[in-house]
């Protein structure tokens, strides 16, 4: 067994050994059984399984836990509000009917926060090319464009 | 007196299931973990065709943490996958049917089909005994070319020496000839629909859990129809009493057809998990997706068209190969000809038209529905031919098509199907002033300025949905009853649970059933809840596909409304001391007609529950009531494309510059959610068009079975559309008036695309274009069009 990890998720720190081969998706769901980040792949191709690892978008199907030595993971359950609110990109997905079948929600939405916190989001090409990581296969991805464009203005970005 | 409230229908309410979703706590398949949970993993084929000479699966066994490994000579006494339709070829025999194994048993018949099934503690001790299985295989050659199958040496089943499955017609071929030797024009193409597979973002899983307390199972599956998946599994392939197998779809990511049939995996789970005495759970890898999910369409066809000399279609003649693949799938025989060739007349008052269909075993994958499920191959075959056939004759596309268009209804077409009710000229022209048809000569003209072709492409599409009349529906071949149910089941306080047959995996349902049911009881969407997807709570289900869930389930959900006020007046009219006749309903409220007399839906519920002031003698205590729903005839939606592409000759590279829907669904519930089920259908097709393609090579290995070789559309592959719901013609034979929207998309805008694109190349003198018209696709074409 490897030495112990310790990192943060979703504010709480955790130590673990876990097998040198989990994957950050893995240790998600079957060790915190935080079930909100989903696998659609394992080729970190499709997105699903996005989380922010240190404040930037990752791929968790395609990170090790062992390479996460101190760092911070947010999940969707890290950035949804305890009241029963929803974060300001969330309650955009749900105003602009950004979401369907919801299997890619939590992965689109943490690429969407990581877009409008880092990246080009000012016109529609950008918004469409930022969202290149991550599948849909039920919007054809307009109301999400939209939703990510209300949600940049709710984050005051 | 209260105000007449405001009608729910036609109000884009926001979804009620989105926060579940956007904030990680829904429940998918693969999210459950059962108590003693154990893991599956299937050893499956890497080759096409091969004999399995012997298994050796002794070191597998030892493995750690390996608890049992099953392989065909387990489950050879069980029986095969069931197809649920029937089709007779012209000669009168039925189609034939070779089984289905769930586990392969001397055979293997395309890469992916499983061979063994491990069980154990942990998905990774279940993956690296799997790699200590050894499988001696005798490779055989494999048989893999939709068009020659039936010329192949090689046999996938020794049933089938041809590979035919079944050689079916359709129409009346005599009129049809006749027609054709008197026409004064004759438009012929040969294409390609091209094979796809649905990839929903959500990976098939299953998680099987046996309890010896009461000999009953429960199967959390990933589906669009659990109460079929139980009655094929327990009737047909393991012979389990159906009451005592549960079987729940939770949230499910996404169908799109993949998600209907009776796969093996599940039923191996189910079969597997009272022998291992453990719950048994199974969650595809993506590559088994692309492997073994069924894919779609995969024909081969040959259309003719023949006009008189007024440009009016007199006859269409069609040819088509489809490949079933390896094994029937649930629906596989159905697609290619109940779904597709009744679809043949499109828009138009064609008098004479003739199909035949060619079924055929190969070395893949399953194929069975996928969006639009036949309808759009039948559409693709209608509007390439009739904007070829515009093109020949120097007609602007849109007044041939004006010039044949079915004016009068109801329309019985010569293919099997009686329209009730359409308006496709006002969709045609509303859709040419939503893409600014007026403005694209500028649009050309600006795009050759810049060295690019600019091309315009329409797609006027129908499709039979609402499936279907159960009468009709046998008569053609099927083997189930295709009516819905629902249950509505008031509570004391008047709150109401609604039980529906549909099930949603991204349709919006709870939102859409509950605007329905809150319009139609008066009373608020929050006092509402819509549960579906589990044979333990929904008393029967057909299931969600064809676009049929508001037209067939909503419908039996209403008829399950209707009893409740019904017998909601009766005990009104004895709390009001009125006759029942006296009594009318609105607004939530029953009221003495003409008086202010009335009770609150909530106290008449009340009563029911706490029946001390209440009819007895003649009224049973309770308000909880069920529905079916059998539909009379198919509902018929209908619309108009425009597809505009720039195409830059150098490169190949095509973009659609615009992309204008008008779909006229009948009455809509929820424009917003209708719009999004048009976005998503667009996509899809869109990418058929230019994207997606499933390749097999000549040994029968799936060349495209990763993200990284089957491209599916991502957001910047993609336009915005300008989607349109019209005022539209209210279906004729549901109480909604509604028609279904689901695959419109899907199946009105291959044809589109590739009709712009093939404008686009018409310098060039380029007739067609195969899909996907990929970037190198479409410079090679260019290539040879040049020399």
């Amino acid at each position: 067994m490897s030495e112990p990890i310790r990192l943060k998720v979703n504010g709480k720190s955790v130590t673990i050994t876990v097998a040198p081969d989990t994957s950050l998706a893995v240790f998600l769901r079957e060790h915190l059984r935080l079930t909100g980040t989903h696998i659609g792949c394992d080729t970190a191709s499709c997105g699903a399984c996005t989380v922010h690892i240190d404040g930037r978008a990752a791929k968790s199907c395609n990170v090790l836990v062992g390479q996460l030595q101190g760092s911070e993971i947010t999940s969707i359950e890290g950035i949804t509000p305890a009241d029963g609110s929803l974060h300001p990109m969330q309650a955009a997905f749900k105003t602009c009917h950004g979401l369907q079948c919801g299997f890619c929600t939590a992965g689109m939405v943490m690429s969407a926060i990581d877009l409008v916190t880092h990246g080009a989001h000012a016109t529609e090409t950008e918004i469409r090319e930022g969202l290149d990581g991550n599948f849909c296969r039920c919007t054809g991805y307009q109301n999400i464009v939209k939703a990510v464009a209300l949600g940049a203005k709710g984050m005051g970005r | 007196m209260n105000a007449a409230r405001e009608s729910l229908i036609g109000r884009s309410v926001e979804r009620r299931e989105d926060y579940r979703f956007l904030t990680g706590v829904g429940q998918y398949t693969d999210d459950i973990k059962l108590e003693r949970q154990s893991y599956a993993y299937f050893v499956r084929s890497p080759h096409a065709h091969a004999r399995i000479r012997a298994i050796d699966a002794k070191a597998a066994l030892a493995a750690a943490g390996v608890l049992a490994i099953f392989t065909g000579k387990d489950v050879a006494s069980l029986g095969g996958l069931p197809c649920g339709w029937l089709i007779n070829s012209v000669d009168g025999s039925p189609m034939k049917e070779p089984k289905h194994p769930i586990i392969a048993e001397d055979t293997v018949r395309h890469v992916g089909d499983q061979v063994a099934l491990i069980v154990a503690e942990s998905l990774a001790e279940a993956k690296a005994a799997a790699a200590l299985v050894e499988v001696d295989y005798e490779m055989l050659p494999a048989v893999v070319d939709t068009a020659t199958a039936n010329q192949s040496k090689t046999a996938v089943h020794a049933i089938a020496p041809d590979n035919v499955c079944y050689n079916w017609a359709i129409g009346d071929a005599a009129a049809v000839d006749a027609a054709f030797a008197r026409a004064a024009h004759v438009t012929k193409l040969s294409f390609v629909n091209n094979r796809l597979i649905p990839n929903a973002i959500e990976p098939r899983a299953a998680n099987a859990a046996y309890s010896r307390a009461d000999e009953s199972y429960t199967l959390y599956v990933t589906s669009q129809n659990p109460h079929v998946v139980r009655l094929l599994m327990t009737a047909f392939v393991l012979g389990l009493p159906e009451h005592k197998v549960r079987v729940v779809a939770p949230d499910v990511g996404g169908g799109f057809g993949s998600k209907i049939y009776l796969y093996a995996e599940e039923t191996a789970l189910v079969w597997a998990s009272k022998r291992v005495g453990r719950p048994i759970k199974w969650t595809a890898e993506r590559s088994e997706s692309f492997l073994t999910d069924a894919h779609g369409r995969d024909h081969v066809t040959t259309a003719e068209l023949a006009l008189d000399k007024d440009g009016k279609f007199i006859a269409l003649r069609v040819d088509t190969t489809a490949n079933m693949g390896a094994y029937l799938s649930t629906f596989a025989s159905c697609i290619p000809t109940i779904l597709y060739a009744t679809l043949l007349a499109g828009q138009y008052a064609t008098p004479a038209i003739h199909c035949r269909v060619r079924a055929v075993f190969t070395h893949t994958a399953p194929v069975d529905a996928y969006r639009g499920a036949g309808r759009p191959e039948a559409t693709y075959v209608v509007e390439r031919i009739v904007e070829l056939a515009a093109r020949e004759l120097k007609m602007d596309p849109a007044e041939l098509r004006r010039r044949n268009f079915i004016r009068s209804f109801p329309y019985a077409s010569p293919v099997g199907l009686t329209y009730d009710t359409g308006d496709y000229e006002a969709t045609l022209k509303r859709v040419q002033e939503i893409a600014d048809v007026k403005g694209y000569a500028a649009r050309k003209a600006a795009s050759s300025a810049k060295g690019l072709l600019r091309g315009l492409g329409y797609s006027c599409y129908i499709e039979a949905c609402g499936i279907a009349p159960s009468n009709i529906a046998g008569a053609l071949g099927a083997r189930a009853g295709l009516f819905e149910a629902g249950e509505v089941r008031v509570h004391p306080t008047g709150k109401v649970t609604v039980f529906t047959g549909s099930h949603s995996h991204g349709q919006g349902h709870e939102t859409t059933f509950s605007q329905v049911v809150a319009d139609k009881l008066g009373i608020a969407m929050d006092d509402i809840d819509i549960q579906h997807g589990d044979t333990g709570k929904v008393l029967f289900g057909m299931g969600t596909y064809g676009s049929r869930s508001l037209a067939v389930g909503g419908t039996a959900i209403i008829k399950a409304v209707d009893k409740v006020i019904a017998k909601g007046k009766k005990i009104a009219a004895h709390l009001l001391e009125a006759g029942e006749s006296d009594i009318e309903f609105a607004n939530g409220e029953f009221r003495v007609a003409g008086t202010d007399r009335k009770k609150a839906f909530a106290e008449v519920a009340f009563a029911a529950y706490v029946p001390h002031n209440y009819p007895l003698d003649r009224l049973e205590p309770g308000l909880n009531e069920n529905a079916f729903y059998d539909p009379t005839n198919f509902t018929y939606p209908a619309g108009s494309y425009i597809c505009e592409v720039e195409v830059d000759p150098a490169t190949g590279v095509v973009r659609i510059d615009r992309f204008a829907a008008c779909d006229d669904f009948g009455n809509v519930v929820n424009p917003m959610i209708v719009e999004g089920q048009v976005h998503g259908g667009l996509a899809q097709g869109i990418g058929q068009a230019l994207l997606e393609g499933c390749v097999y090579n000549a040994d029968g290995q799936l060349i495209t079975g990763s993200f990284s070789d089957y491209a599916l559309p991502r957001a910047d592959d993609l336009p915005t559309f300008v989607v349109e719901t019209a005022k539209g013609t209210p279906c004729t034979h549901n109480p909604l008036g509604v028609k279904g929207c689901g695959e419109a998309g899907a199946i009105g805008s291959p044809p589109a695309v590739i009709n712009a694109l093939v404008d686009a190349l018409a310098p060039y003198g380029v007739r067609d274009v195969a899909m996907p018209a990929t970037p190198y696709r479409v410079w090679q074409t260019i290539q040879t069009a040049k020399r």
